[in-house]
């Protein structure tokens, strides 16, 4: 249960109220980026205590999990973050590839690093979106929509779903790219890049968002590593981790890119590396059209019912919000004996209680959004 | 009869508001399409143009809460008194030479003290509904109200100091060409502490979305909330007509309906003009909103009031 009780009100001597005030942010709010709960104890506007609270998108994911064969959990894992499908799909696909031992050909590799970091850019549309929207500057938040659109009609075209993709199947991808999607794709990347420039000169550039955001929500590095975040959350405060580079995984090596870093950790940095990690993914993506060539998009002689054997294993990728790993022990059956997910904005969202204090009621919903929690991931 | 005047001149100055606020809040959502990459309202009627009065039709048709907990009779009352001050400063506007409803000897004075009045209801509003954010908001919206009044009313002052007189009429005789150089400061400030005053984005922290869910209006709902809501637009139509006729002598020269027009087109263009700035610019924080008002307009203000004293003297 929560540990924040209301206390008897306190007065000074002539007998006025001088309490502070406890207010309830969300579960149901304008700006909670979900179904989060923050129980804040307010001094005037001022945060002293904030307390999130979890647990109101709770599915039991991981228990009907379970139940499901290895390839039946795919769409489970689509909701898990559904701002971006892809990394769950694809963490959870390599976990399942380690367990069972099962090559992928290269083509697939190179479709899920192309639709994984179209899928960065969409995510990390969001966020920044939010941020804007926090800050009342709502014209932003329909730049970011914009390009986010235009990234989830590629994926239309390519998988025939706009939220839960079930793209990347343990194996390989679920489909080829269509006829004409790679001219499509460049045009929607030439589009990103104009927009997210114009976002970040009308936002980023702007002086009442820059008084909003700079020297809010501080981050040390040293607090980032011990609370476990990961991602653009944890690099905005300097800490250079990211597993594209780190803990190479799929055909990341062939790739030319840099990983954006920021140095004060405030939610003017988180912002930015979002921004800048928008330019590295339309780099990867177009070197990644590039290199493509046909071959084939499913591994050879798959069985039609996954048996791996007695074992477990463990596989992480870096998604948009920061190490996403997943965990899957299997006893020989068709099911998994236990799927867990260590999800990167768990961790995350576990600062806000450490960084929300301090600052006034209005910049508390701009650091829960900064650290860009999807709470169908939160609370699995 | 003078009484009958008065009531048939209130009646047309809220069924102005009413209808010109209408009209603005089709105007603004075509401006917020403009800026956001998207057309606005289009489907109902031409242009869209019916889309505001099917929206004020369907919160008149809306269920009226008055929440449990709250000082009913101040909760029920709080709107009244947001809208009346906004609608009797209408009666001072210079709309032309000898357009003027009342042409009262302290014109000016009227319009810079009685719509400041409106912050009691803001405050009332926000707290008998007994809602944490709501409190909250109407204290900020009371704050905010009360030091955006010190830098409105002394751009104003400067106005005065170079016309000579607080007669609405008079300002307008007064005006020269010239005003639009000496006052530029004046009216950058008039129109940024109006913004404030109106609790216009990006300065509508007393009803900020994103932290206090609607602020002091948060408990209300149907009419109630359209009557905050039309005072919002009223404050805007009101602060452009003064500031055009003011800062401008729109219809100063051209006298009579041709006059009152071009002091409509102005007011329009300032209108437009404040509605964009909400929807571009992002909103500060209540800390750094109020530092804003004390470090930086209030000085520019008082700059302004030093040049014109310099300088009115020397002209005369």
């Amino acid at each position: 249960m929560v540990e924040v009780e209301s206390r008897t009100p306190v007065t000074d001597e002539s007998g006025r109220c001088v309490d502070e005030l406890l207010i309830n942010v969300g579960p149901s709010h304008p700006s909670t980026h979900g179904v989060c709960r923050l129980i804040a104890r307010l001094d005037g506007e001022v945060v002293t205590e904030v307390e999130p609270v979890i647990g109101y998108l709770h599915r039991g994911l991981e228990k009907i999990a379970e139940n499901r064969t290895y390839l039946q959990i795919v769409p489970l894992t689509d909701r898990l973050d559904y701002v971006g499908s892809m990394y769950a799909n694809w963490a959870y696909c390599r976990a399942v590839e380690r367990l069972a031992g099962i090559r992928v050909p290269e083509h697939a590799e190179y479709l899920r690093v192309i639709t994984c970091e179209l899928q960065r850019i969409a995510s990390h549309m969001m966020s920044l979106g939010s941020t804007g929207a926090d800050t009342g500057a709502g014209t932003v938040f329909i730049y970011a929509f914009d390009v986010r659109d235009r990234i989830v009609d590629l994926f239309e075209d390519l998988c025939g779903a706009r939220l839960t993709y079930s793209y990347v199947r343990p194996g390989g991808v679920s489909r080829d790219l269509p006829e004409g999607w790679a001219d499509k794709c460049r045009e929607a990347l030439a589009y990103t890049r104009t927009y997210v420039d114009k976002m970040d000169k009308l936002f980023f550039g702007n002086s009442i968002a820059r008084g909003r955001l700079k020297g809010i929500g501080v981050l040390d590095p040293e607090l980032a590593v011990a609370w476990g975040a990961t991602g653009p959350t944890a690099r905005a405060s300097g800490v250079d981790w990211d597993l594209r580079r780190d803990d190479p995984y799929s055909v990341y090596p062939r790739f030319d890119f840099d990983i954006p870093l920021g140095s004060n950790g405030d939610i003017y940095d988180r912002g930015r590396v979002r921004i800048f990690e928008c330019y590295e993914s339309c780099r990867i993506v177009e070197q990644a059209l590039e290199q493509l060539e046909p071959g084939p998009i499913r591994a050879e002689g798959l069985p039609r019912l996954l048996r791996p054997r007695p074992g477990d294993a463990y596989d992480h990728i870096e998604s948009a919000r920061g190490s996403l790993g997943v965990y899957l022990v299997s006893d020989g059956s068709p099911k998994p004996w236990r799927f867990k997910v260590r999800s990167p904005t768990f961790s995350n969202l576990s600062l806000v209680r450490v960084l929300g204090v301090g600052h006034t009621i209005a910049d508390l919903p701009l650091i829960l959004g900064s650290l860009d929690p999807v709470f169908g991931e939160v609370d699995r | 009869m003078p009484f009958l005047g008065g009531v048939i001149f209130g009646l047309a100055a809220v069924l102005l508001i009413c209808l010109v606020s209408t009209v603005n809040i089709w105007w603004e959502r075509k401006i917020a399409g403009r800026v956001h990459l998207r057309y606005g309202p289009q489907t109902t009627g031409p242009l869209g143009l019916m889309q505001p009065l099917a929206d004020m039709l369907k919160l008149l048709f809306k269920e009226d809460i008055t929440p449990a907990a709250s000082d009913r009779m101040v909760f029920r009352m709080a709107p009244l008194l947001v809208f009346a001050p906004v609608a009797m400063s209408m009666v001072v506007i210079p709309f032309a030479l000898g357009w003027t409803a009342l042409d009262s000897s302290v014109g000016i004075l009227f319009f810079l003290a009685v719509p400041s009045l409106s912050v009691l209801g803001i405050l009332l509003g926000g707290w008998s509904s007994r809602n944490s954010y709501a409190t909250i908001g109407g204290i900020r919206g009371a704050a905010q109200m009360i030091s955006y009044e010190v830098p409105r009313s002394l751009s104003i002052l400067a106005v005065v100091i170079v016309a000579g007189s607080i007669r609405p009429s008079q300002v307008l005789e007064a005006w020269q060409w010239w005003w639009i150089p000496l006052l530029a400061i004046a009216f950058v400030v008039f129109i940024i502490a109006s913004i404030a005053e109106t609790n216009r984005a990006p300065f509508d922290l007393a009803e900020a979305e994103s932290e206090l869910v609607a602020g002091y209006i948060t408990d209300y709902s149907g009419f109630r909330m359209a009557v905050f809501v039309l005072t919002e637009y009223g404050g805007i139509l009101t602060t452009a007509l003064f500031a055009s006729a003011v800062f401008f002598g729109a219809g100063f020269r051209l006298g009579g309906l041709v006059g009152a027009i071009a002091l409509v087109a102005t007011a329009f263009v300032l209108m437009s003009f404040i509605l964009w700035v909400g929807w571009v610019f992002p909103r500060p924080r209540a800390d750094q909103l109020m530092s804003f008002c004390w470090k930086v307009l209030t000085p520019m203000a008082l700059v302004q009031l030093v040049i014109v004293g310099v300088v009115v003297p020397w002209l005369r």
